[in-house]
This record gives structure tokens, sequence and C-alpha cells, in this order.
């Protein structure tokens, strides 16, 4: 039995190096030669209440940003989608701190800090600002987190015949973390998928194939370089009009592929 | 949900390792918990501690993913004859069909916690022997039970704190259910870390005394470490129970407390229930989350109140094993099995003055007799829900 998942894409939304938004950067990811490579600016969410913007962390305000995006591009009420986080890790900055605080004798440890440590931090920060009582997973699998994001929500949205938010978002660590797990920049990109309408996708277990690579250099390295950006290639086909075929790198023997219909 | 056949299972926590020393330390009332410390943290508090895991001979070639947390998961692995279980599936539907899902909160940052106290001191850097990939990242515990059983389908680390491994069994079902896959290893792992205990100490839930859950007089939990596994397969002719429900909801109420009024995870267990096609009465023991904190025990018993009324049996075993957090979900979905098995409805330990305010049947003693069906409920940091039914296999 090989299942194949036919669903559709309802909204898109993106945050990264030179990729503002959805909306400029969708003729970007077509005409790649004119995309620059700038430092991701992540924005203050406005969705979240002020104690909890003051807590958030850039993990959570990216995956808040685009998660919010995303359900206003798909014109649906987040509060009723069922939702998907993937991330390889989760608050990198949160993360340091609390090592470093750990490594002193005196081991004084922020109850903020600690709480904003769990992995499902955007997770819980989405649902209280959306007051959304929806079930909710968040997933890692370090480098192949997108795929491993996109197949559980894909695999959801199909099994319960119902839309839900994929949010993949990767956040750089502070030395020393970052010198032994580089990412450049954040990244940041969520999909509502829907069982019915919107554009068109069917995802499939692709096994050993070879991963799409992105046409231009500068993307190509950014999807090798960011977990969340090995979507880069499926998102250059939703940007596009025409039927697309892509393989996204997933676990070893894993990869996924997506055959994205014409809009 | 189609019932999805569970063929084999195992744990080891601080009661023991396998399935024997657990249930007689359920059938003896014997808590696992002991006042000690733990590497350099000297807290005083009681920890639900493995023994012995650094005396484990490491598999050769993986010595990258050296560190506790896969030590406690490869201590698993090797109860119960869980690897061979695994291995006869592997045979039956082969290595791709074969899914790997297992929950952790922490996983192996303990090697980073501890690699931050040997930064270079001219550069700042971490040490050359930290293997962040293999052991801190979110994914490693998942990454090394693949890799050690030599499965290549579909995995994933859930981690939505302390319902990660219940989750683990909805991912995985739906998974079969749909056709990817065949079969799946779920499960969790958790090992203690200075993340956990100084975090908890600071958020002032972690008791000083032994976790009390249900008791009038608790302070808090006390922390644990654990691995579960479990086996599910399709079209299995001998189960150990079947995974008859998995719900699963938010509270987007508070990031460290629960709803007051329990509203998600009645939610979670009412989801359940309806998956199961089973009513409230139909169940005949709940494996409560039961974490011993002043506010999670109100919420879960308002919840449970308001699912099952005042009659079903229900108790945390928490006092037994400490709360293993990531673990948690899979070490009481196991003893939920264990319970089904041996027709055993396990008492709540410690237990000095029962709250009056928590107004459900907790089992003070243990309550023996056979049970058609058990649920299991596991909550989360960030209102993450989840609820499991299992029935039994006979």
């Amino acid at each position: 039995m090989t299942a194949t998942l036919n669903l559709g894409v309802l909204g898109v939304a993106v945050l990264g190096p030179g990729l503002a938004d959805w909306d400029s950067a969708a003729p970007l990811l077509r005409e790649p030669a004119r995309w620059q490579r700038q430092p991701t600016v992540v924005p203050a969410p406005a969705l979240l209440p002020a104690t909890e913007r003051r807590r958030a962390g850039l993990v959570v305000k990216a995956s808040v940003a685009v998660a919010d995006a995303a359900c206003r591009a798909a014109g649906l009420a987040p509060a009723g989608l069922a939702t998907v986080f993937t991330s390889s890790t989760g608050d990198p900055a949160n993360c340091h701190a609390m090592c470093e605080a750990l490594a002193t004798a005196e081991r004084l440890v922020s109850p903020t800090r600690f709480t904003n440590s769990v992995h499902n931090v955007a997770a819980g920060y989405w649902h209280i600002a959306t007051q959304s009582v929806a079930a909710s997973t968040s997933l890692g699998a370090f480098d192949a987190s997108f795929a491993v994001g996109l197949l559980e929500a894909a695999v959801q949205c199909v099994h319960a015949a119902a839309p839900v938010l994929l949010v993949a978002c990767d956040v750089p660590y502070p030395e020393p973390l970052h010198g032994v797990r580089a990412l450049p920049d954040t990244l940041a990109l969520a999909l509502v998928l829907v069982p019915q309408g919107g554009r068109g996708i069917t995802v499939a277990l692709a096994g050993d194939a070879a991963p799409t690579r992105c046409t231009h250099d500068g993307l190509e390295a950014l999807r090798t370089q960011i977990p969340a950006a090995r979507a880069l290639p499926l998102l250059q086909a939703l940007a596009g009009d025409a039927v697309a075929h892509v393989v996204i790198e997933g676990l070893d023997g894993q990869a996924l592929a997506v055959q994205v219909d014409a809009a | 949900m189609k019932p999805l056949a569970v063929t084999a299972h195992t744990l080891v926590s601080a009661l023991g390792q396998g399935r024997a020393a657990t249930l007689a330390a359920l059938q003896l009332g014997r808590s696992g918990l002991q006042r000690i410390d733990f590497e350099t943290a000297a807290l005083g508090t009681w920890l639900g501690l493995v023994d012995g895991l650094d005396e484990l001979d490491w598999p050769a070639g993986l010595a990258a993913f050296d560190c506790r947390n896969n030590r406690l998961a490869e201590r698993g692995l090797r109860s119960d004859g869980f690897a061979d279980a695994v291995q006869r599936a592997c045979a039956r539907f082969g290595a791709g069909r074969v899914g790997v899902f297992l929950g952790t909160s922490t996983s192996g940052i303990l090697q980073t916690e501890l690699a931050y106290r040997r930064r270079d001191p001219a550069t700042g850097a971490l040490p050359a022997d930290l293997h962040y990939a293999q052991t801190h990242n979110t994914y490693s515990v998942a990454r090394y039970v693949r890799q050690r059983l030599g499965l290549q389908g579909p995995a994933a680390v859930v981690s939505t704190a302390c319902s990660s491994s219940a989750k683990v069994y909805g991912q995985a079902a739906r998974l079969i259910e749909i056709g990817l896959i065949d079969a799946a290893v779920v499960g969790g792992v958790d090992s203690l870390c200075l993340t956990t205990l100084y975090g908890f100490s600071a958020l002032e839930l972690v008791s000083d005394d032994i976790c009390r859950p249900w008791d009038a007089g608790r302070r808090g939990l006390s922390i644990g470490e654990a691995a579960a596994f479990a086996l599910l397969e399709r079209d299995a002719a001998a189960p150990q129970a079947w995974l008859l429900g998995c719900g699963e909801s938010s509270d987007g109420h508070h990031m460290s407390s629960p709803h007051p009024e329990g509203a998600g995870a009645a939610m979670a267990m009412r989801q359940a229930l309806a998956q199961a096609g089973l009513a409230a009465e139909d169940v005949g023991y709940v494996n409560l989350h039961g974490t011993g904190t002043p506010g999670n025990d109100t919420a879960e018993a308002r919840a449970v109140q308001a699912v099952f009324g005042g009659h079903t049996p229900c108790s945390s075993t928490k006092g037994h094993t400490g709360h293993t957090l990531g673990a948690a979900g899979g070490v009481e979905a196991s003893i939920a099995m264990l319970a089904l098995q041996h027709a055993l409805a396990p008492a709540g330990l410690n237990v000095q003055q029962l709250d009056p305010a928590l107004d459900v049947n907790y089992l003070l003693h243990n309550q023996a007799g056979p049970l058609r069906a058990v649920a299991s409920n596991s909550f989360g940091f960030g209102g993450s829900n989840c609820c499991l039914v299992f029935g039994a296999a006979a």
C-alpha cells in the first residue's frame, strides 16, 4: 500500500534573508536574479499580547509572524486550525543563556527562560495569542525538519479532512553553540493546507530521490544552510503558475516528492 | 480510529528495567524516588534516577551518540526483547515501512551543559568532543534509535514538553492508517539534566518533599528520568493491547500553567473516547498526569470529573517514577497497558491526606479485576494536552 496525499495550499507566508513577506518574495522567487540576500528582519509581533511580546524570543516572533500572515492569506480564522510547528531547535539564544547560567556557581535560571526553553515555545505562544484550543504538535528532525513537518501536516490534513497550519522556523545559535551548529540567519515559512481547494499539491514519499536544487546559486546556498530553507524549491513552485515537481530533502531515504498543480 | 495493535512495549525508570520490575513495584506500592543529588546539582529534592547508565557497554560504531539520554534509550531497547521485536517487524514489512516517533523534552542537552564548563578560555569555543547533532539536538534520540535498529521509515521527535511521548502514538497511528507505513516504534526518552532540575526549581514547581499527587498538602513534583518504547503494527496476530484513541488539544491559556478548569484536558479526553467509540463508563482506570503541583492536580481533577464523573478509578504513578517529563506519556502508556494485561489498577503513592477538593475516585489501594479499557493523560507546558485510550488484547 503506497499512499499519496492529495490536498491544497490555501495560504503561504515566508520571512527570511531578502524575503520580507510572501507578496514581495513571490516575484523574487520567480526571478531569483532580482533577489538580494539581506539579513532577515523579524517584525514585532502585533498579534502577541504585551506580556507575551516582552517574553518572546526570535523563534516565537518569526513563527507567529508567518503563521499570522499565512492565515490572513488563506482567509481562515487561526483559532480553528490544528497546527504543526517544526524546527531543528527551539529558541537558540534562550538555550545559550540557560547553558551559560548553568555553568556558573550560582546557577540562577530565570523562570521565564526555563518556560521558553521548551521546543514547543512558538506553538504555545501562538495558541495563547489566537486562543486556539485546536491540536498542536511540535517536531524536530535536524536538517530534515521541514520535510518531516510537511509530511505530518499533510497527513493530518488528509486524515482529518480538515485544514492544518504548518509553521517551519529556524533561528541561528549565538556563539559558542554557533560553532557546533552554524545557521547563518533566520528563516520562517508557513503554509495553510486544506483537504480541498487552494493550489493543488500531491505529497508522496520519494525514498532516495535527489533533492531539487534551486537554480540560483544564492538561493541554493541558503537552501542548504538553514533547515527551514529546504522548502525553497517548493516555495519557488508555489510562486509560479506552472505545474512543478520538486523533491524536498528529508531524512536518509525519506525524501519527499511534491507535485504542485498549475495555478 | 481503527484499533491499532501494540505488539511489544517496555520501559525503564527508577522502578527498574523492564515490565516485570515495573509491575512488581506497582503491585508492592514501591516508589523508585530517592532523596539524592544528580551530577553537581545538590538541590536536596527527591529524584527518580535510573542507576547504572554510566556502566552500560556502549555499541561500537555509535560513539558520537554517547550521552546519558541515548544510554537510557539503549537500556530501553535492550529490555523485554524490544529491539528483537522491532527486527521481526522489520523483516515482516521492510525497514522503509517502519517509522520512529519519539518524544523528549531535553534530549541530551546535559552534554552541552557540561561542555559549557569546558569552554576554551581564549576563544570561548566549546570542546571538540561535543557532538551536538548526535546528543544535544532535539532529534538526536530518534536519530540514535533509527540508526541503532537499522530502520529507514519516516521519523521525528515530538517535543511538546510533558505530553511529547503520548502524542507520538497519534502521529504513528495516522501514518499507519493512511498507508504510509506498516509499523512504528513510538515512545519517549528523557534524562536528568541541569536545565530541568534548576528550571522547575526556579518556577517553584519542585517539592522539597517526595511528590504527593492528590494529597491535600502536595507541594510540587519530583523529577524523574525514563525510557519507554512500544511497537505499533498493522494487522498483528497477538497484540499486547490495542491503541483505541488519541485525543489532542491545546489550552491556549498560559505557557506554564494549565487552564484552571482543565478545559483543554477535558477536550482531549473526550476526543480520545470518541475515537475509541467508548463511553466514559467503559474505561476502568485512568492514569492521571498527576504531577503533584497544587495547580496541575486541581485542573486535572476538574477535567476528569467533567468527563468521567466521580466513579472511575484513577491514580497518578508519578509517586512511583517521578515526573519523567518528555518520557512521561510513554511511561504511563506502558503502565496503562500493564494495568490491562495484569488486571491491576495501581494505587497512587505518598498520599497522607487525600485532597477533598479533588473530586474523583483516586485509588489509595491497588484494585484487582479485569479492565476492558484504560486511559492515560499527559499534559505539557505550552498548554499541550493528550489523552490515550488502550483496550485489552483479549
